[in-house]
């Protein structure tokens, strides 16, 4: 981007995670999952994934069991809305009794 | 091409960034995130000012994996034919050039812009996420906000009149492919994207997005509010195809099935809490009429 | 090859023999000709370019900015209520450090309507950030717009090369065509940086804080007002570009030598008349005139308008006692653009001389020799007097 003479500065962002920070620390209520009901984890086969499909922010793995990146999840609760077997419950903050909000 | 039927079929590789500034249940994260799965990595997108601008992040670090070009609120549809224009010139035929604007910058400012690219029949995909107001400058009406709603420029009332419906008047001009989508059905929205990379000409999507903040709901509910729209047949799932109209996914199963009374879709958003009882028996009258059409027509 | 043809008609075969890329055109009066006829050379096979015919003037700075981005050499062009029409896009094409060229063809602005010259509409533009070069005559449209590509990719600033509605854009003259190899030459190693590539993806003119951020790898990147900065300081640099350029081009083809501004029997005037464009030849006539009757007169005609070179203009004004400029173009509630932003360059000389200013052809009204003549006769006599007056209006029919 630059030369001898001309400096030719531009505005151009590079691709990176976490330009708005750790959005975890928006979070007001966390998902926490109950293995015992999710599908995959129960039958151990990679199936479902609705929570992974849904999550608009790309913050749940498709493994099992899927697992939540708290650095960045903001806590919508999506995927506790739409898990078909209602193994994701949204918990508050102050009350989960996890103190890594990843912040 | 194959189509994706389960979560599972969808690709795993992911060309959005998490920590970038869109808010919580944000319907637009969802439906980028899975378009971008459908269109690859070597395409380059086309963005003007809109809630996409602030996703994707303040200079310089961008929460997308593509090489994109802001640019000017009316000017989308033109700066997308500029790049295919070099592309061509170039010889890179292969890279998709794609165009992401919001329901503002598609059907008011950008519409001239936009219909001119039609004409040309230029070749790359238009996409128009419809959260059906300027939500980035904080929910003002735009062409596209049903009548009934609470915005800031709509603040007593709501919106006096009817939405515009874009999808129709892209199709007016008789380009290959329209497609109308919801966030709430990202299976349907991957299979039309993935179906649409693959074809030639101007292609327009026009993807229906719930916005808790702007209408007014628990972000927990972003994707039941985009399926009450569908299930209540306010927003139809279709495409045209080469002329051709054909009602698709959850839109489709909904000619042999009940529809959920639209009274349901106004009462659990607080952007509807004037719509006044009598309207509200309007548009579901409207809405029957429509479907009986659509039932002659798709039967 | 010599030839005789339009001005119009030797701007399209500069930008053809610069083997644009990408062409986007909107119709307007007086530049229409041009885009036909680079319409023309597309469909006829003569020129191997996308022709982009969009629907606005807006859009059709917009396809080349996005075509300028994705790395090729495009073109457009317009005049008056067009280019006001672009403005949005003319200050994000500077921002955006695009080597776009675009002819202005220029013609007065509405309201009321004029399809006839005067420069309001490119002097509207002047503070965008783009390089402003003016031609005078058919041969400097031509050789302006192989220039300009050089002169653009170089910086990475886009370029207005400006000549007069109808006066230069339809009027037959003869003049020279380089030769397709030494464009070829001229335009060796240059090229628009092909910003947008998925093999690299950068995602350009985000949002930009006013207060400078980290990068993704932790480095301090500039923000608004750096970029700005660099802007400014290599605009002011270009000066020396636009001189190489036209050095290199005179190595070429021969022609060339006054690369910011053609000076006419200014050695020991002691009156010197400066404008842009076409009225310098005008002004030639009446300083012969005025010379023959000893009145020491000479004429400038200023090429590089942006960025403006004081530092090379001042020297050539101050030796005389007075200057008198004449402008097609007024900032209205005070006086012409030009006359106001000379009047500062001499501030700080040695000597200032005595500065007139003549507002002249608005919307096309005619400019007579005989006007000119006794504007200029009546300064070198008493300019002192005279100077009270500017900015004066030359040329206003007497109405009850």
């Amino acid at each position: 981007m630059k030369n001898d003479k001309f400096a030719i500065n531009i505005s151009h962002s590079e691709p990176g995670p976490g330009d708005a920070g750790q959005t975890g620390s928006w979070r007001v209520e966390r998902p926490v999952l109950d293995a015992a009901k999710c599908i995959p984890a129960k039958t151990g086969k990679e199936s479902c994934f609705l929570c992974w499909m849904y999550c608009p922010d790309g913050v749940i793995s498709r493994t099992i069991p899927p697992g939540f990146d708290f650095q960045y999840c903001k806590g919508c609760g999506i995927c506790a809305e739409e898990c078909p077997a209602d193994a994701i419950t949204m918990v508050r903050e102050t009350e989960s009794g996890d103190e890594t909000t990843g912040c | 091409m194959n189509t994706v039927s389960k979560a599972i079929d969808l690709p795993i590789e992911e060309l959005v960034h998490p920590g970038n500034r869109a808010c919580s249940g944000c319907g637009l994260s969802l439906i980028y995130r899975t378009a971008l799965k459908a269109l690859g990595r070597d395409t380059i997108l086309v963005v003007p000012p809109s809630c996409l601008t602030v996703l994707q992040g303040l200079y310089p670090i961008a929460a997308t994996q593509l090489p994109c070009v802001n640019v000017t609120f009316a000017s989308t549809a033109a700066a997308a034919s500029g790049v295919q224009a070099a592309l061509r010139a170039q010889g890179r035929q292969n890279t998709l050039v794609a165009a992401w604007a919001g329901d503002g910058g598609t059907s008011d400012i950008g519409i001239q812009a936009l219909s001119g690219a039609c004409e040309r029949q230029e070749n790359f995909i238009y996409i128009c996420y419809d959260n059906e107001a300027y939500m980035n400058t904080g929910v003002q009406r735009s062409g596209t906000t049903p009548a009934g709603a609470l915005t800031t420029t709509t603040p007593l009332v709501g919106k006096a009149q009817q939405r515009k419906n874009v999808a129709r008047i892209v199709a007016a001009h008789d380009i290959p492919y329209v497609a109308t989508c919801s966030a709430s059905y990202p299976l349907d929205l991957y299979n039309k994207m993935a179906r649409a990379r693959t074809m030639t000409g101007i292609r327009y999507f026009h993807i229906h997005t719930p916005c808790p903040a702007g209408w007014g709901f628990d972000p927990r509910f972003t994707v039941k509010m985009g399926k009450l729209a569908v299930e209540t047949g306010l927003f139809e799932l279709y495409e045209i195809e080469n002329g051709r109209f054909s009602l698709t996914g959850a839109s489709k199963r909904l000619l042999d099935k009940e529809r959920t009374p639209v009274e349901k879709y106004f009462s659990v958003q607080s952007r509807f809490k004037v719509l006044p009882r009598e309207q509200v028996e309007r548009i579901q009258q409207e809405t029957d009429r429509r479907w009986n059409e659509l039932k002659q027509t798709q039967s | 090859m010599h030839c005789i043809e339009t001005g119009n008609t030797a701007a399209a075969t500069g930008v053809k023999l610069a083997r644009t890329q990408v062409i986007a055109a909107y119709p307007i009066t007086p530049q229409t000709p041009l885009t036909e006829k680079l319409s023309e050379f597309v469909a006829a096979g003569e020129m191997k370019a996308e022709y982009i015919p969009v629907e606005s003037e807006h859009s059709a700075l917009s396809v080349c900015i996005a075509a300028s981005s994705a790395g090729a050499r495009a073109f457009t062009a317009t005049s008056a209520n067009g280019l006001l029409y672009m403005h949005e896009q003319i200050h994000w094409a500077a921002g955006a450090r695009l080597p776009i060229v675009m002819c202005v063809v220029n013609r007065g602005v509405g309201a009321p309507w004029s399809v006839w010259n005067d420069h309001q509409d490119s002097m509207s533009q002047r503070d965008t950030g783009w390089i402003h070069l003016h031609a005078a005559s058919h041969q400097q449209i031509i050789d302006t717009v192989i220039q300009a590509f050089r002169i653009a990719e170089t910086v990475r600033i886009p370029v207005m090369v400006c000549y007069d509605g109808y006066l230069l854009s339809h009027t037959y003259m003869p003049y020279e065509v380089p030769d397709q190899d030494k464009v070829d030459r001229f335009l060796a190693g240059s090229a628009p940086a092909r910003l947008l590539d998925p093999s690299s993806p950068m995602n350009l003119n985000t949002v930009t804080l006013p207060n400078t951020r980290p990068d993704v790898r932790g480095d301090i990147a500039p923000a608004y007002m750096e970029i700005r900065h660099c802007l400014q300081q290599d605009l002011t640099r270009t000066t020396a570009v636009v001189e190489q350029a036209d050095r290199d081009y005179r190595d070429l083809t021969g022609r060339g030598g006054h690369p910011l501004y053609e000076c006419y029997r200014c050695e020991d005037a002691e009156f010197i008349a400066i404008c842009l464009g076409s009225l310098s030849r005008q002004l030639r006539g009446v300083v012969d005139s005025l010379r023959s009757a000893s009145v020491k007169t000479g004429v400038i005609a200023l090429r590089l308008y942006r960025p403006f070179p004081a530092e090379q203009l001042v020297p050539e004004l101050d030796k005389a006692r007075g200057v008198l400029v004449f402008e097609k173009a007024l900032s209205y509630g005070y006086e012409g653009p030009l006359f106001s932003e000379l009047k500062a360059a001499l501030y700080h000389g040695s000597r200032r001389p005595v500065l007139h200013n003549c507002i002249v052809g608005l919307g096309g009204r005619t400019i007579t020799t005989a006007d000119l003549h006794t504007a200029l006769a009546d300064f070198c006599v008493d300019p002192e007097t005279v100077r009270k007056a500017s900015p004066q209006w030359i040329g206003l029919a007497p109405l009850k």
